[in-house]
């Protein structure tokens, strides 16, 4: 029997087809929606003005993450009253429709997906939806995982469903071995650089290649997660051992003969060899180096060792007034090396790199140095988990013995929706996923690169070349 | 949601491109807990100084935009945050219709369930209308969804893609989830077979 080869996106999509009505979009069945309090709350009126339930409260699981702040006091007692109701609000949508909750003060609680893959309740082949555009991040395990709005969350909720036009793929081969020094934030970075904003608009893309399958779950995540900063749907990397080991033992994943039995179907997933694909690139990891973004959109990023580029190089008027736009809002002129720029302030935490391994990687840049005296770093673990681990292996002494500022687990200042904001012209160099103008704060200026590159900027007081950086004491982990 | 059939209006010139969902509407306005009442934060960072005054040169406070329902911009308009804030707060503010060459996807469908029409024209089209906008006092366009088709009275004519399916429902004004309810029977079929799959369970 001879059957058509096909991608993993194409299996996801095809084991989850609940019905393909006639001249309208395919009704597509959700496993799993994560829910935060932000873009809940106006979901769970419309099911009430509608008398609607939760379909399905166990395939349902909500946190706070994006509101809340990041001291143990500011969490007692919030102080912003329109984000502590919000909070309130998710709590009492939560009770009434009987979907779990990591609340604030959950050993478990933490950035949405941050605690899905955590908990093992993330899985390889699943569908998965968030309000929440870094949805993505969950593509890592083999997952079809995309953000929705608020009217999409209602949808779900009500239905476990959504109508969904069929995507493009787009196979993105990162082959070789990465060079030491360039760590997955790079990867992704440098493809964004190199395909634009909206170089994936309407597409699923699946990374592939050795230098991929040789990343951590952790590394795997951060690519996936900015998956949408490239303008794609979703972003998938296949199943493998890997993925089985991360997963194996975790809170909710299957155990004894429900594990082998789950291993077996999800190792039915990745790509056949001979599948086509719409669109495909390749990338010598060889030629990849460490990144610094210089503008307020992701894809204005540069190497480390480069300068300002100039926007007379932009391609038309639009183009060039927006560049032009860019360097004023960021205060920097054309030329300008990239590691003679000084930063007042520093960020390692987000959706992006806020797991254990992007603080232990920070951890062994910092260990034995000290925080420059003109810069505020703070190190914002992605979850209670991740913070409870960094603890257990000392990283939160290294952090604050270097002088790093070490908190409670949240959004934080990837957003600033909590109080951890950078105030009007502060520059920092940050490890979330945005440098949007304002951001991290109205008039603030951020510069997006990896962890290590974040915790050297944070000790130099400006961007250096982690490739050349002095590691001065081995972190046991 | 309200249904869209034809519109004539003044145009809004915003001659940028990447516009993303955080200028749309600042992050300071998503801890409410409505859908409505977000239009006054509209471009919040972009209308108003840090000192509360607004900033002239800026589209929106021009009084000869005051009335527009058409806004016009550069590539990749609404990328981003998957807040759908951003389209309550265009849609709040008067704008049913966005041009521009490219609108990223979770805006895209943001847009669609809030009776907003995106309409993506070719970059040289748009920089037409652009230019126009910004150079005839009064500059109005007509956008027929029945149609497809962006025109204005000094002979200018685009048309659009829409995805027939997104067009039905624009132009009946219609809910997403009656319409998914139409297939509950399929649905409960699919549901009781794809829970076997325990491996795709969430807990």
């Amino acid at each position: 029997m001879s059957t058509t080869p096909k991608t993993l996106f194409e299996k996801v999509w095809e084991q989850h087809v609940v019905v393909e009505p006639k001249g309208e979009p395919t009704l597509l069945y959700i496993d799993l929606q994560l829910v935060h309090e932000v873009t809940s709350p106006q979901a769970f009126e419309g099911l009430r003005l509608a008398g609607r339930k939760v379909r399905r409260p166990d395939r349902t699981i909500a946190t706070v993450d994006h509101n809340v702040p990041t001291t143990i006091e500011g969490r007692l007692n919030i102080v912003d009253q329109i984000a502590a109701k919000q909070i309130s609000t998710l709590r009492q949508n939560c009770a009434d429709f009987g979907v779990e909750l990591y609340d604030v003060n959950s050993r478990e609680q933490g950035i949405v997906h941050v605690i899905g893959p955590e908990l093992g309740i993330t899985k390889p082949g699943m569908t998965i939806v968030c309000g929440d555009s870094h949805t993505s991040t969950h593509g890592a395990f083999g997952a079809l995982a995309f953000g929705i709005g608020t009217s999409e969350v209602e949808h779900v909720l009500a239905t476990q469903t959504l109508p969904q036009s069929n995507p493009q793929t787009f196979r993105i081969s990162v082959e070789g071995k990465l060079p030491q020094g360039v760590t997955a934030k790079d990867i992704i970075l440098a493809i964004i650089g190199k395909i634009g904003t909206d170089g994936a608009t309407g597409c699923v893309i699946e990374y592939a290649g050795a230098a991929i399958r040789s990343l951590s779950m952790e590394g795997r995540m951060t690519i996936c997660n900015m998956s949408i900063e490239a303008g794609a749907r979703a972003g998938m990397i296949a199943p493998d051992e890997t993925t089985f080991a991360y997963l194996n033992g975790r809170r909710f994943s299957p155990q004894g003969a429900a594990w082998d039995k789950a291993v077996e179907e999800w190792s039915k997933l990745p790509t056949d060899p001979g599948a086509k694909f719409d669109r495909e690139l390749v990338i010598d990891a060889a030629t990849l180096v460490p990144y610094v973004s210089w503008g307020t959109s992701p894809g204005m990023v540069a190497p480390v060792t480069s300068s300002v580029p100039d926007p007379a190089a932009a391609g038309n008027e639009l183009d060039r007034k927006s560049f032009e736009r860019a360097l004023e809002y960021m205060a920097l002129k054309p030329g300008t090396p990239l590691d003679k720029i000084a930063v007042d302030r520093v960020f390692i935490g987000s959706c992006t790199n806020g797991r254990i391994e992007d603080l232990r990687a920070a951890a062994k840049i910092a260990a034995g140095h000290k925080v420059s005296t003109h810069v505020h770093a703070m190190v914002v673990p992605g979850s209670q988990l991740v913070k409870a681990q960094a603890e257990k292996e000392g990283l939160d002494q290294i952090f604050k013995e270097a002088g790093f500022d070490w908190r409670e687990p949240g959004c934080s200042m990837c957003l600033g929706m909590n109080p951890d904001i950078l105030s009007p012209g502060e520059r920092c160099a940050s490890t979330s996923n945005r440098n949007f103008e304002g951001r991290q704060g109205r008039g603030g200026r951020t510069h997006l690169v990896s962890p290590e590159m974040a915790a050297a900027a944070a000790i130099a007081g400006h961007f250096v070349d982690i490739r050349n950086w002095e590691v001065r004491e081995e972190v046991k982990a | 949601m309200e249904a869209f059939k034809t519109l004539t209006s003044t145009v809004a010139p915003l001659d940028r491109t990447n516009v993303d969902t955080d200028q749309i509407i600042p992050k300071q306005f998503l801890k409410r807990i409505e859908r409505t009442g977000y239009g006054d934060f509209l471009f919040f960072d972009w209308r108003q100084t840090p000192e509360g005054k607004p900033v002239p040169e800026f589209v929106l406070n021009d009084p000869r935009y005051k009335d527009a329902k058409i806004l016009i911009a550069g590539k990749n308009f609404g990328c981003g945050s998957s807040r759908e804030h951003a389209a309550w707060a265009l849609s709040d503010f008067g704008f049913r219709v966005v041009i521009a060459p490219t609108f990223a996807d979770i805006f895209f469908s943001n847009a669609g369930k809030n009776g907003i029409v995106l309409a993506r024209l070719s970059e040289s089209e748009v920089e037409t209308l652009l230019r126009n906008a910004q150079t005839i006092p009064g500059y109005t366009l007509t956008v027929s969804l029945q149609e497809q088709t962006v025109t204005d009275d000094r002979g200018f004519k685009a048309t659009f893609e829409v995805d027939a399916f997104r067009k039905y429902c624009l132009l009946e004004g219609l809910d997403d989830i009656g319409l998914t309810l139409r297939h509950a029977a399929e649905l409960d079929k699919y549901e009781t077979l794809h829970d076997n799959a325990t491996w795709l369970h969430a807990k």
